[in-house]
């Protein structure tokens, strides 16, 4: 049984795993905030997508005799050529588009020239495998060569210098193009000596256009995310509701040499010398402050909880907002994240009225995995402790042109990867 | 003539399809055990209480268990082997 919006997604989902026939019924969007009367009523009621009364098809679909496809399953190979027919420039731009391989902004086509230079970017062999993806739990891996990436690396614009980049963020297996209706985006940080090897930009607008290798290292994450994990179509392989514009490009690199402190990736245990990517899952969420001597407490506390429960935020600090965390005592990053944690106060009934926490959170609370279990078990009006320390990221970035801080939701999920493995 | 590009296809490599068939249908409901499988979508439960009432009103010869794996999003065999154990149909309910 699903929601009438999800019947394409429901029906794809059944085709790729061999049964079509698979019996589904619909109810109309949403379950999730509707009452019991209003939910009886979609039980009563009529199927939105197949017609007639809803039960009808449930009782239906349990008992009615199968026919002969149903007993077979259908068997398919969905295998692409490596080249496509030779066609003009414009034709094979228009395909792109139609196809949706592209961001619908315009592509630099990969012809076998563009990509054996981009290949030149690598010392790996182009038909190693890097890894598998999809765009979520629910469904089935793809799989990708060294080759595809360098192919989608030229698509987005970059240059063979940045492919172990782009590399080591597809062998995470992390998608950038996630089909979560909550409009999940990943956001990509780099750290070592790759950066200024390759003129990566940690200063005055690292979180914008002002920057070839920012710019396409974050647009190949994401269109090689869509186009090697099998798509990013709506209502098929993407349904975030709203979409979200980090999915465009999102890559930046840290200011290390203005940071106060250690390096992002050394305080995760890589050597400074060996350049990592760092890929946060999130992008729901972005506020923005500056510090200030009075308030700037009660401004974190407030912008905290203001923060998805589910998702805990990168606090990404100019370094001047960092060097003025210093002189307030935070000496160490670990010391920030730890108060920040401890400040990311809320009532339990807002921390558990929330329909991911409720999803994906309550059971493990149910099944006493702890914080959790203790939260379920609080008053509701009693303050939990929102995000723990690894839910929280504090990262330097920013060209000291104003004390300013952001805080975006990004979560780490194993996922700092080492580049210098893709060179 | 504009000149005419040979240029490589950008998608991944999907894994092979093989058919499955379904799970043999009953011939009816009657005297037989169904499990509703809440699969823990907030609000899902609630849905399911409105189908268990439905086959209790309308179908009461339907023995109804109700079900939920431990975890969302994640295989629960020993969920699984329960309703292979003891029941004859299994509906899954409900998505957002």
């Amino acid at each position: 049984m699903h929601t009438h919006v999800f019947a394409r997604l429901a029906r794809s989902v059944a085709r790729a795993n061999g049964m079509p026939t698979t019996r589904q019924a619909f109810v109309p969007q949403p379950v999730v905030g509707r009452s019991t009367e209003e939910l009886r009523a979609y039980v009563d009621g009529e199927d939105p997508v197949n017609g007639g009364p809803f039960m009808q098809h449930v009782i239906e679909g349990l008992t009615n005799p199968l026919q002969d496809e149903d007993l077979a399953g259908m068997s398919f190979d969905r295998s692409a050529p490596r080249l496509l027919d030779p066609d003009t420039e414009e034709s094979l731009q228009q395909r792109f588009a139609e196809e949706r391989w592209t961001d619908f902004l315009p592509v630099v086509l990969p012809t076998e020239e563009r990509v054996a230079q981009m290949l030149a970017g690598t010392s790996r062999a182009l038909d190693e495998v890097v890894g598998r993806m999809r765009p979520t739990a629910f469904r089935e891996f793809w799989e990708f060569t060294v080759e595809k990436v360098a192919v989608n690396a030229v698509m987005a614009g970059a240059r063979p210098e940045y492919l172990p980049v782009i590399l080591a963020a597809m062998a995470s297996g992390m998608t950038a193009r996630s089909s979560s209706t909550t409009s999940f985006s990943t956001i990509a940080m780099v750290n070592g000596p790759i950066r200024d090897e390759i003129g990566m930009n940690s200063g005055i607008g690292a979180f914008g256009p002002y920057n070839h290798a920012n710019a396409t290292i974050g647009r190949a994450y994401s269109m090689a995310s869509q186009n090697l994990q099998g798509g990013s179509t709506p209502g098929e392989t993407y349904m975030g509701s709203q979409g979200n514009s980090y999915a465009y490009s999102a890559a930046f690199a840290e200011n290390e040499e203005r940071s106060p402190w250690t390096p992002f990736h050394v305080q995760h245990g890589f050597d400074a010398d060996t350049s990592t990517v760092s890929l946060f899952l999130g992008g729901w969420y972005t506020q923005f402050g500056t510090i200030r001597d009075d308030t700037w407490k009660e401004r974190f506390r407030g912008q905290l909880a203001a923060c998805d429960p589910f998702i805990g935020p990168i606090v990404a600090l100019d370094p001047l907002a960092a060097n003025k965390l210093v002189e307030y005592g935070f000496d160490t990053r670990e010391n920030l994240v730890d108060w920040l944690a401890e400040s990311s106060l809320r009532p339990a009934r807002e921390y558990w009225d929330n329909q991911w926490m409720q999803t994906l959170v309550r059971p493990w609370a149910v099944l006493g995995q702890e914080p959790f279990a203790t939260y379920l078990k609080a008053e509701p009006d009693e303050p939990v402790q929102t995000f723990r320390p690894q839910d929280i990221s504090v990262v330097v970035v920013g060209g000291e042109t104003g004390g300013t801080y952001k805080l975006i939701a990004g979560a780490l999920r194993d996922s700092i990867v080492s580049i210098d493995d893709w060179r | 003539m504009p000149e005419k590009l040979t240029v490589h296809d950008p998608r991944g490599f999907p894994p092979q399809v093989a058919g499955k068939p379904l799970a043999p249908r009953l011939q009816s409901l009657d005297g037989r055990t169904l499990y509703l499988v809440d699969c823990l979508f907030d609000n899902s439960d609630a849905f399911v209480d409105q189908l268990h009432a439905w086959f209790t009103e309308h179908m009461p010869g339907v023995e109804i268990k109700r079900i939920a794996p431990r975890e969302s999003w994640v295989d629960d065999p020993e969920m699984c082997a329960a309703i292979q154990q003891d029941g004859d149909a299994a509906v899954l309910a409900v998505g957002l």
